[in-house]
């Protein structure tokens, strides 16, 4: 049970969207985004999430795409959810990001917009897009833009006031590149990370992108660098990128820092083994 | 803002006088009088609120009611002397019961959406239910006696006329 209450609106279509927030926020309504609405309703009930207004975006057409064309670019919306993201096999590299994330029951809620735009620290689905140098399709008042993943999600999704998510797009080259995942959890079957690590290997080099290590998902060009560098031993470049980490590691009932750098140079071993990326 | 809302429950409709911010488990349970989708954690991780919506399991704790408009719900009064009913019954799945009628609905659902589901499926699909008096095993019993059972219908040989 929500302790506020709030007018829902249910446009269907972009600009009708952010007219409508542009208007509520000049009420005073301080309107938010809906999609699939998993974590306004639980944070809600914490009084963590407040709002008079929600602009449910799934009647959107636009955020309901799930396209690919030979040769071509991937386009997947932003209010699908993460069992229609996986059941697609539209890109291998996102549905397994996906469907690691909550239990089978909540992926059929959660949406891949609502989980690239959640204030939960984890976001994992944005580990593909940021290995796969996405571009983000945002919509607002002043119209569509498209963005490089790396210029909009710098820590968590950087949108202007009155912006949402409408897609993601991703180069149909990434659909058949190797790639490794990992999501090692404390215990349970179904939990947050403890980290997951997704690797990509493009041509002959490896990237790297980590959720749960630190308080928000990323990819390391610098980690990446060692990890390359294959003029060393794996266990050095291993050591090495530890050393790159580029924010203090969280230490946490899930796990202690000293226990999560355990985990990570295990899983670092694997990725780079499965991805060939060591010397015979 | 409240609005008269009208949904589509176990193929009747039913119309309610909600909050938009009414979850549909407290629609279900406080405006409609169906009380089978159980109140646990109100937080996504217990699946005591499991209900359908067309055809797939969904936490009604996490959806807001003005979201399933248009939707073919189905709770547990709408699964009455269904296999999985009399599977759970017949393999004792169940100690309190707190957390049967979540699982039925999941298990439900599973069987319909997968009924060649193998062990890895099933148990991708039940571990989104939690059981505190761990009935995991006989569950599991009960599911697999209703694939089990469906698998046996589908090769009976149809009689020709
Ligand atoms: C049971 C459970 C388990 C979970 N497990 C995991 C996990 O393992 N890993 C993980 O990473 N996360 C996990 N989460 C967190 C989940 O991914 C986020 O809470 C996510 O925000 C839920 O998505 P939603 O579509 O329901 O979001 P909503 O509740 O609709 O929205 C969440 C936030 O995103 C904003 N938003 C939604 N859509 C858009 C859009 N298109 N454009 C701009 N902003 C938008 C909303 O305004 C709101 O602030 C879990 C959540 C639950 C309930
Ligand atoms: S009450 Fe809905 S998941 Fe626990
Ligand atoms: S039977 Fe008691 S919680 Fe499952």
């Amino acid at each position: 049970m929500l302790h506020f209450n709030f007018d829902y609106y249910r446009p269907s279509s972009i600009d009708e969207a952010v007219e409508l927030f542009d208007k509520l926020d000049q009420d005073g309504k301080k309107p938010i985004y809906l999609s699939g609405g998993t974590e306004i309703t639980t944070l809600g009930r914490l009084n963590q999430v407040f709002t008079k207004a929600v602009i449910d975006v799934k009647g959107i057409p636009e955020c309901n795409v799930l396209d690919y064309k030979q040769d071509s670019v991937v386009v997947v919306g932003a209010a699908l959810t993460l069992t229609q993201v996986w059941e697609s096999k539209i890109l291998p590299l996102l549905g397994e990001a996906c469907v690691r994330i909550g239990d089978r029951t909540s992926r059929n809620q959660i949406t891949l917009g609502g989980n690239l735009a959640s204030e939960i620290i984890y976001r994992e689905a944005v580990l593909p897009l940021l290995l796969s140098n996405s571009t983000f399709v945002v919509a607002g008042i002043e119209g569509i833009r498209q963005l490089s993943v790396h210029k909009i999600f710098k820590e968590k999704l950087r949108l202007k006031r009155g912006e949402f998510l409408v897609q993601i797009k991703v180069d149909g080259k990434y659909r058949k590149m190797p790639f490794y995942i990992e999501k090692k959890r404390k215990s349970e079957r179904v939990d947050y990370p403890l980290i997951t690590l997704e690797a990509l290997k493009v041509d002959r080099s490896i990237r790297l992108a980590i959720s749960g290590l630190c308080a928000f998902p990323f990819r390391s060009y610098e980690m990446e660098k060692e990890l390359n560098n294959t003029d060393i031993s794996i266990e050095e470049r291993i050591d090495r990128a530890i050393l790159r980490i580029p924010a203090p590691v969280i230490s946490d009932i899930r796990g202690s820092r000293e226990y999560r750098i355990f985990v990570l140079r295990n899983t670092l071993l694997d990725a780079l083994i499965y991805l060939g990326g060591v010397r015979a | 803002m409240i609005e008269k809302l009208t949904l589509d429950i176990n193929g009747e409709q039913w119309v309610a006088t909600v909050r938009m911010a009414d979850t549909l488990l407290d629609v279900l349970r406080e405006k409609l009088d169906l009380t089978g989708a159980k109140r646990g954690c109100e937080n996504g991780d217990c699946g005591s609120c499991t209900v359908l919506a067309d055809g797939l399991p969904v936490k009604s704790c996490m959806m807001l009611a003005v979201d399933a408009i248009g939707k073919k719900l189905t709770t547990i009064e709408g699964l009455q002397d269904t296999p999985m009913q009399h599977a759970f019954v017949e393999k004792w799945a169940f100690q309190c019961g707190y957390c049967t009628s979540g699982f039925i609905m999941n298990a439900h659902a599973l069987v319909n959406q997968h009924p060649d589901a193998t062990d890895e499926i099933m148990e991708e699909w039940l571990s989104s239910n939690i059981c505190r008096c761990t009935s995991y095993q006989e569950i599991r019993e009960a599911v697999k006696s209703v694939l089990k059972e469906q698998r046996f219908d589908r090769k009976r040989p149809r009689n020709r006329r």
